[in-house]
């Protein structure tokens, strides 16, 4: 019998759609994992990340925090993540989990929030600053809405790349969409691993294209205009 | 991770140097074979792109989407057809480095001023010379920084493939995480990231010998 067929006939199992192992209680767990992974990364990385961009100090840091990032292999920090979670008490599975995706997420928020908020045009800030405007206040009501759409792409980025990631917390025994996969691997159950990935893949396009919407439409009108 | 036992077993370590050195150079055969495979089919479809310039948002687009798939999830679409054996792990890590080698070569290349091109044109250069020792030579300083980012990516990447049986220091990553044994856990995570450093600090230098009037500047 086909692969596909295997697969379809795993999907069309409603077994696999019940119950604490089912497939909708995996794709929430996963949500959960990366939503709550982004949200911290971008509470650490974002005010950093503003504060440089807005005194222009920084650049040096800013742009090599993205180059370490990249020489960070995930793998390597879920089994860190793993030692620290049983060193603080905190068991396996979802905080292994966790701390592999903080760090993986946080270079690219600092490098694009960076970058989006040294791009606003400098007189624009300029004459905000001329027209009275404080420090906080050109950040809050100029440079960050100029830059948003700069700032989101650098989270779609992380959050793609979460998205996708979080799959390898199933080795720490944790829950999410890995489970099918590493699961299929130690069972040899091809159509497990194959709807495991497809599932995967899925949810890291989702993401992906919910992003891209998410920042055209948070374009401001004015730069929109004249694009 | 048993509580009272040390971080590292260092008798761990002096017991298993042999095997270390073997995953360590697993792990730089894994690396080098899936740069040098994806740096001849970059190269490949780079100069069908150069040549036919419509040809290069496809080539970027389907590259980018294999970018894109969670590496796990890759490798398990391929378990099915390629088992677990390093021709699967060969074929995830050289989808990965592609679009990155695609985009520096070129846009090395590319960025070669016409000035430049124009003033070999004059000297007689044949179209032929003018890539292989004007073009080419002149975007190897791009060309080897996308290498630097797509081997760097592909070491991590290696530990990954542990899951499938290969993984050079992953294999120490997924046998401590197993075992709960930190010694090869951090000896495989460590060390990654060390050999890591060491081959980019390699390719710098390389880099440097094979374009000596970048020094000059």
């Amino acid at each position: 019998m086909s692969l596909i067929g295997e697969v379809a006939r795993w999907f069309a199992d409603p077994t696999h759609w019940e119950g604490p192992h089912g497939i909708p209680v995996r794709i929430l767990e996963h949500l959960e994992l990366s939503g709550l992974a982004i949200a911290i990364a971008v509470l650490i990385a974002g005010p950093v990340a503003l504060y440089l961009g807005h005194t222009g100090h920084g650049g040096f840091i800013a742009v090599n925090v993205a180059n370490i990032g990249r020489a960070l292999p995930s793998f390597a920090l879920l089994g860190v993540g793993l030692l620290i979670a049983i060193a603080l008490g905190l068991g396996l599975g979802f905080w292994p989990t966790m701390f592999m995706l903080v760090p993986l997420a946080i270079p690219p928020i600092v490098t694009n929030t960076f970058v989006a908020v040294r791009e606003v045009d400098r007189d624009v800030v300029d004459a905000a600053r001329g027209m009275g405007l404080a420090e906080g206040q050109i950040l809050r009501s100029i440079e960050i809405p100029l830059g948003l759409p700069l700032i989101l792409a650098g989270i779609r980025t992380a959050a793609v790349n979460v998205v996708a990631t979080a799959t390898l917390g199933a080795v720490a025994a944790g829950g999410a969409l890995g489970r099918f996969i590493v699961d299929g691997f130690a069972l040899r159950e091809h159509d497990q691993v194959v709807a495991g990935a497809l599932l995967v893949a899925f949810l890291a396009v989702v993401t992906e294209v919910s992003f891209a919407a998410l920042e055209r439409a948070t374009v401001p009108a004015g730069m929109a205009a004249s694009r | 991770m048993t509580p009272g036992e040390p971080l590292v077993r260092w008798d761990w370590l002096g017991s298993h140097v042999d095997e270390i050195a073997f995953r360590l150079w697993e792990h730089f055969e894994l690396t080098s074979i899936a740069i040098v495979f994806g740096l001849l089919i970059a190269f490949a479809l780079s100069l069908v792109a150069l040549r036919v310039p419509r040809l290069y948002p496809p080539i970027t687009g389907v590259t980018g989407v294999l970018y894109t798939i969670p590496s796990l999830a890759l490798f398990a679409f391929l378990v099915p057809y390629t088992g677990f054996s390093i021709l699967t792990a060969e074929i995830g890590l050289v989808s990965y480095t592609l679009l990155i080698l695609i985009r520096n070569i070129v846009g090395g290349i590319r960025g070669v001023p016409a000035e430049v091109r124009e003033a070999a044109l004059g000297m007689g250069y044949t179209p032929r010379q003018i890539f292989w020792r004007i073009e080419l030579p002149l975007a190897l300083a791009v060309i080897f920084a996308g290498i630097r980012v797509a081997t760097i990516t592909t070491i991590g990447l290696v530990t990954v493939t542990a899951l499938i049986g290969e993984g050079g220091l992953g294999y120490f990553i997924l046998f401590g995480i197993q075992l709960f044994f930190s010694t090869p856990l951090l000896v495989g995570a460590v060390g990654s990231v060390l050999f890591a450093v060491v081959v980019d600090g390699a390719l710098v230098l390389v880099q440097r010998s094979l374009t000596p009037w970048s020094r000059v500047q």
